[in-house]
This record gives structure tokens, C-alpha cells and sequence, in this order.
């Protein structure tokens, strides 16, 4: 019969306090943990997206938007700009720019989307591929880990693509893009995209064009629809509507061949936004998105700076979510001080017992110091099993929302630093109570029976 | 062998005095210390366990002077060598009968044993409550589970008080035969403070207050 085993038979002994207090100490801790998980996953996968990209180059709108459509493939896309305003940027002579990558987006097969863009992207990322080939020549789709996981496509399968980002066939077009490749799993967007080339996003969207919308050709020259999310109708279509014009429209070869590079295609060609790599990041380099957002059509965001708008935006609730945590903590801290404080009143003679029996008062001290860091620690584990499991249990929802893969077995560092924490309040709660039972007036309690 | 000389005793340090008189229990002898309510017997029992410190004199437990003890050293004294019997059993609540007599032997620095708490417990003829909750117990039943966790230790003094205020007759010879039976086979000093008359005449040795 140790002491521990006594503080534990002690607590038991009254189930429903025990139970409240942790009860009140998991919810505490299940909370701040929660919040660690989330900050801690959401900003380790925005990191680990931002893969060394300096700016991003779309359509006018929110940075913050074309930032996260481009990048993160989370909202709908600023709009679409024309190979003409974009071209220059596509110059691999292009003294500040090391890099530039074409995004071409707007439909999607079964919610994931379908993103038009060049191989190079693999690099940005350090993605390679776990089998078959990379998208060379048109309708060939190199597809993400965590679609062919979730979708069981295998090389050589077909699938139709769909207008917007919905899972919806009645936006389904009518060409096939067919699976070449499927990449490592990476932890980063590429795992919940379908990649292909950008021109085949254009003769999807060009072949609709000629088959169900020649009356409508008129209206379209005038009125350019650079809105290219989710709200997508087929009446607007502005992809590219001057393709019937083309000599070559049609012809068998274009479909399956080698598509040519995107700066030699014409001007009136769209792509969705451009992300950039700088040769270095000096002077010139920063004024360029200046230039760009001053001087043309189009806008040019940083990535590191609008995560980090956002993350300061999230900030605030979080904030909020901590101080309530932190409430319910105490409160919890609060509901162990009082149960073990009201307890000793009626353990007051079993105390002066054990002090008969030969207990010092330091042994009754750890008693009643025992007993609050078991509640403390069985609240922790709770808690952390709560938070948990929690996570793991919405680990779908939120692939799902924010395209990263999300875990409920990851254990954090501040988690560590919480368990102290929690330990730290039993101690703290349990001190007062402790000190009391320590001074039980033996002889006192005693002759009062 | 239980001694005590000149000893004072104060509820306040500017209040008044109490004085006792000398006793002298030699090892195995049974005492019976009497007195009216009021009179400071449990008093006198609590500064005998080393519950209360005296204002001056000595008390010699065997060739301890347990007064002059440290409080640490005290309350293992006091574990180890001196059972005390209380007019109201009490145990700890949340264990059972063997794990409090377990809890008796843990907190004198001895190694718990269910075998030592199984036999005392036989000794006094309710095993058969080993593994019970002490508030399922009736009275006499909690006297007996009371004395053996006085025992359990094979204490050299047993201060008992008012061991038998609460028992009807049967009960009482019961527990004076167990205390005085169990006394014996352990060659303790056996000290019961009472106002009950009906130990008067069972007792030869008696101190009055």
C-alpha cells in the first residue's frame, strides 16, 4: 500500500468529483492542443508550400486570393491573363527571373483540380515521380499521390474533366485526359493535384466553345469574362474564344502531339497566373512586383508576405480560442483545489490517523499533492487523446478543404511543454490543500472524534 | 515499560496547568487509568502516544525519552512501538480492512504483508472480513479490525481509550479479553483510559485522575 496507490484509491473513492475535475482538465487541454496541432499542421503545410516561390503574376484582385488559388489551390482564381501581357515574363532571357512556371486552371475531375502548367513545376517543389511518365504531350495527366490513393486511378486510366471546381457531371467535357504518371507522396498541393499541359486546357475549352456556343460569338468578343471560379457558367467563357479563327483548329496532331513552348503560342492565349522564381532577390527584383502592379494589367504577389497577412488574420480567433482554454484550464485548476480542499474535511480524522500510525506531516503533504497531479495527469491524457483523436477524426474533412494532408498521431514539442503545464497546476492547486492536511492538529482531531 | 515523571501539561502557553501524577507501567503490566470526564485523560493518553507535547516532565517508552524527540523520529517511534486504540474506531475510508491494516504497517517503515494482516485479523477471529470496505463493519466488528491494526506492528505499548464506551456488555468482554489476550502474547504494556465501571473490577492495577 504505497502512497500513490492511496491517493489513487482515495480519489476513486469519490467518482463524481474525480470525474469533474477531469472532465474540466481534458477540456482545457484538449483545446490547447487542438490549437497547437492546427496551427502547427496548417502552417508547416503553407510552408512547405511556399517552395522557394517569390512572386506570383495573375490577374488583378485580391493578393491574398491569387496567392492562395495559385498556390495553395484554396479559392477560386483572381481571373485569367493574356499570353500577351504575360509574355514578356516567359522570357527565359529575362534578367531578374529564374524561373517562371504557367498555371492554367478551372476544371476538375471528381474536386480535385486540374491544373495546366509545365514539368518544371516538380523542381519548385521537389517532387518526383513514384511511376510511369511525366505529361509530355496533350490530355496526358501526371496525377498527385493523394488522388490516386483516393480516387484508385492507375496509369492508363481515362477520365473526363469537368468545369469548375465542383464534383459535378453536368459540366463534364467531352475530352478524355488519360494517366501517364503518378508522383511520390510529398506532403505538398502536387499530392491533390492532376497535372497536364496548358494547352490542353485550351482545346477543352476551345472545342466546347465551337460546339455549343458559335451564336453566342459576338457577345464574347465584347464582353470578356475574366472570371474564371467557381461561379463558372458556360455562358462565359473567356477561354480563348478567338480560337475558331486559327488555321490549325482542329487538326488531328495538334490534340495528341508535343505541344509547342508556351511563348511562341499566340497572344490572345490565357493562363491563369505565373509563379516565379528570382535569379536573386535584390533591388530591381523587389521593384518588379511594384512595376508590375503599377504599370500593367496585372497583379503580382508575394507569397510569404500574404501568409503571412493570414496567418496574423487566423491569429485573432486563435487568440480568442487560447484565452478560452486557458479560462476553462484554470477553472479546471480551480475544480481540483476545491475538491481536494473539500475533501479534507471529511478525511480530517483519517489524517490524524495516519499521523497516529506514524505518517509524518511531509507524508500527508504528498498524499494530497499525489492526488492533484493524478487528476492533472489523467486530465492531460484525456485531454491529448480528445485533441487527438479529434484531429484524426477530422484529418478528412480537412484534406479535403485545405488539399494538405492532415494527422492526428504527429506529437508536438509544445505539447511536452504542456504537459508540464498541466502537472504544474495539479501542483499548484493541489499546494494549499496539502499544506492544511500536513498541519492536521493530531491530538485536536482526535479528542473531537 | 511506560514511565512518566513530573509531567505538566498546558492547552495555551499562558494557560493553566495541568499536572499528572507519576506512572510507572512496567513491560506486560495492564493498567486501567480512571478518571471523570474533564479530568485530562485523553489528554494524558495523547501526550503517553506523543500526540501533544508537555509543558515539562519526561515520558520514557522502553529507554526512550519520546519527548525529547525529534518529530520525525516521533512519529516513526510512535508507529513502530505505541498502538493506539481510539473509543471510535476510524480507518481510511477508501481501502479495505486488509489494506488499511497494510497502510498501518507501510506508514511505521515496516514492508506491508497481507500474510502478517491475514493472521492478526484470524487472531481476532474476523478474516473473514479481510477484504471488506471498514463501513460495511458493525461496531464490535470495527473494534476488532481496530485492535489489530494496534497490533499489527507488535507494538511494546498499547494506550487504548475508551475502548469499550460505545459497546454493549458482550461486546465489551470481547474486546477487554482481546486487548488484555493480545497484550499478553505480545508481552506489551497494555494502558486502557476509561470511565467505565464495568473494567473497574477486571483490572487490578488503576491509576486515578
Amino acid at each position: 500500500m504505497n502512497l500513490l496507490k492511496l491517493s489513487w484509491k482515495n480519489l476513486t473513492n469519490k467518482p463524481l468529483a474525480m470525474l469533474l475535475s477531469i472532465v474540466l482538465f481534458a477540456l482545457g487541454v484538449g483545446l490547447i492542443s487542438l490549437l497547437f496541432l492546427l496551427d502547427n499542421q496548417l502552417q508547416k503545410n503553407f510552408e512547405k508550400n511556399l517552395a522557394g516561390i517569390d512572386l506570383v503574376i495573375g490577374a488583378k484582385g485580391s493578393p491574398l486570393q491569387l496567392i492562395l488559388s495559385s498556390m495553395y489551390h484554396i479559392d477560386a482564381p483572381t481571373g485569367n491573363v493574356s499570353l500577351k501581357e504575360i509574355r514578356p515574363f516567359l522570357n527565359p532571357r529575362h534578367p531578374l527571373i529564374e524561373t517562371a512556371i504557367p498555371l492554367s486552371m478551372g476544371d476538375s475531375y471528381k474536386g480535385y483540380r486540374i491544373l495546366g502548367t509545365e514539368t518544371k513545376i516538380l523542381d519548385f517543389y521537389e517532387v518526383t515521380l513514384a511511376e510511369g511518365a511525366l505529361w509530355e504531350k496533350n490530355f496526358e495527366a501526371t496525377i498527385g499521390a493523394g488522388i490516386a490513393k483516393e480516387l484508385g486511378l492507375n496509369i492508363g486510366d481515362e477520365f473526363a474533366s469537368s468545369h469548375g471546381f465542383m464534383d459535378d457531371d453536368d459540366f463534364a467535357h467531352d475530352h478524355n485526359f488519360k494517366v501517364v504518371g503518378i508522383l511520390e507522396p510529398s506532403g505538398t498541393v502536387l499530392d491533390q493535384l492532376i497535372l497536364c499541359t496548358t494547352q490542353s486546357f485550351w482545346i477543352v475549352h476551345d472545342h466546347e466553345m465551337e460546339a455549343e456556343a458559335p451564336a453566342e460569338e459576338e457577345e464574347d468578343h465584347d464582353g470578356h469574362e475574366h472570371a474564371e471560379g467557381e461561379d463558372h457558367d458556360h455562358e462565359g467563357h473567356e477561354h480563348a474564344e478567338g480560337e475558331e479563327h486559327e488555321p490549325e483548329e482542329g487538326a488531328p496532331d495538334e490534340h495528341e502531339g508535343i505541344p509547342d513552348a508556351l511563348i511562341e503560342e499566340p497572344d490572345d492565349k490565357e493562363i491563369t497566373s505565373l509563379l516565379i522564381k528570382f535569379k536573386g532577390r535584390n533591388f530591381q527584383a523587389l521593384n518588379m512586383q511594384r512595376s508590375i502592379n503599377e504599370n500593367t494589367d496585372l497583379q503580382a504577389a508575394t507569397p510569404a508576405i500574404e501568409i503571412n497577412r493570414l496567418f496574423s488574420l487566423m491569429d485573432t480567433g486563435e487568440q480568442a480560442l487560447r484565452v478560452l482554454a486557458i479560462v476553462i484550464i484554470f477553472v479546471s485548476g480551480l475544480s481540483i483545489f476545491i475538491s481536494l480542499y473539500s475533501s479534507l474535511k471529511d478525511r480530517q480524522y483519517e489524517l490524524a490517523l495516519m499521523r497516529v500510525m506514524g505518517a509524518t506531516p511531509n507524508t500527508l503533504f504528498a498524499l494530497i499533492v499525489l492526488e492533484g497531479l493524478l487528476l492533472a495527469l489523467l486530465g492531460f491524457i484525456v485531454g491529448i487523446f480528445l485533441s487527438h483523436g479529434g484531429m484524426q477524426l477530422f484529418a478528412g474533412a480537412m484534406q479535403e478543404a485545405y488539399r494538405y494532408t492532415f494527422s492526428g498521431l504527429e506529437f508536438l514539442r509544445e505539447e511536452l511543454y504542456l504537459f508540464f503545464g498541466a502537472l504544474g497546476i495539479g501542483l499548484v492547486a493541489a499546494i494549499i490543500p496539502a499544506i492544511r492536511a500536513a498541519r492536521t492538529d493530531i491530538s485536536e482531531t482526535l479528542s473531537e472524534g | 515499560m511506560l514511565l512518566t515523571q513530573d509531567l505538566q501539561y498546558a492547552y495555551r502557553d499562558d494557560g493553566p496547568t495541568l499536572q499528572f501524577p507519576d506512572i510507572k507501567c512496567q513491560t506486560g503490566d495492564h493498567w486501567l487509568l480512571l478518571g471523570q470526564s474533564g479530568s485530562g485523560k485523553t489528554t494524558l493518553l495523547h501526550l503517553l502516544a506523543g500526540l501533544r507535547t508537555p509543558k515539562s516532565g519526561k515520558i520514557k517508552v522502553n529507554d526512550t525519552v519520546i519527548n525529547q524527540l525529534p518529530s520525525r523520529q516521533l512519529d516513526q517511534f510512535r508507529g513502530r512501538n505505541i498502538g493506539v486504540i481510539f473509543q471510535e474506531a476510524h480507518f481510511v475510508r477508501s481501502l479495505t480492512v486488509a489494506e488499511n491494516l497494510m497502510l498501518a504497517q507501510k506508514l511505521a517503515g515496516i514492508t506491508p504483508s497481507i500474510k502478517a494482516a491475514k493472521e492478526i485479523l484470524e487472531h481476532l477471529n474476523i478474516a473473514h472480513k479481510l477484504n471488506a470496505r471498514t463501513s460495511q463493519l458493525s461496531i464490535g466488528e470495527q473494534q476488532r479490525v481496530n485492535i489489530a491494526r494496534a497490533m499489527i506492528n507488535k507494538p511494546t505499548v498499547i494506550l487504548a481509550d475508551e475502548p469499550t464506551s460505545a459497546l454493549d456488555d458482550q461486546n465489551t468482554a470481547q474486546v477487554v479479553d482481546l486487548l488484555r489476550r493480545e497484550a499478553k502474547e505480545a508481552n506489551a504494556t497494555l494502558l486502557i483510559v476509561t470511565h467505565d465501571n464495568r473494567l473497574k473490577t477486571i483490572f487490578d492495577q488503576q491509576i486515578e485522575l
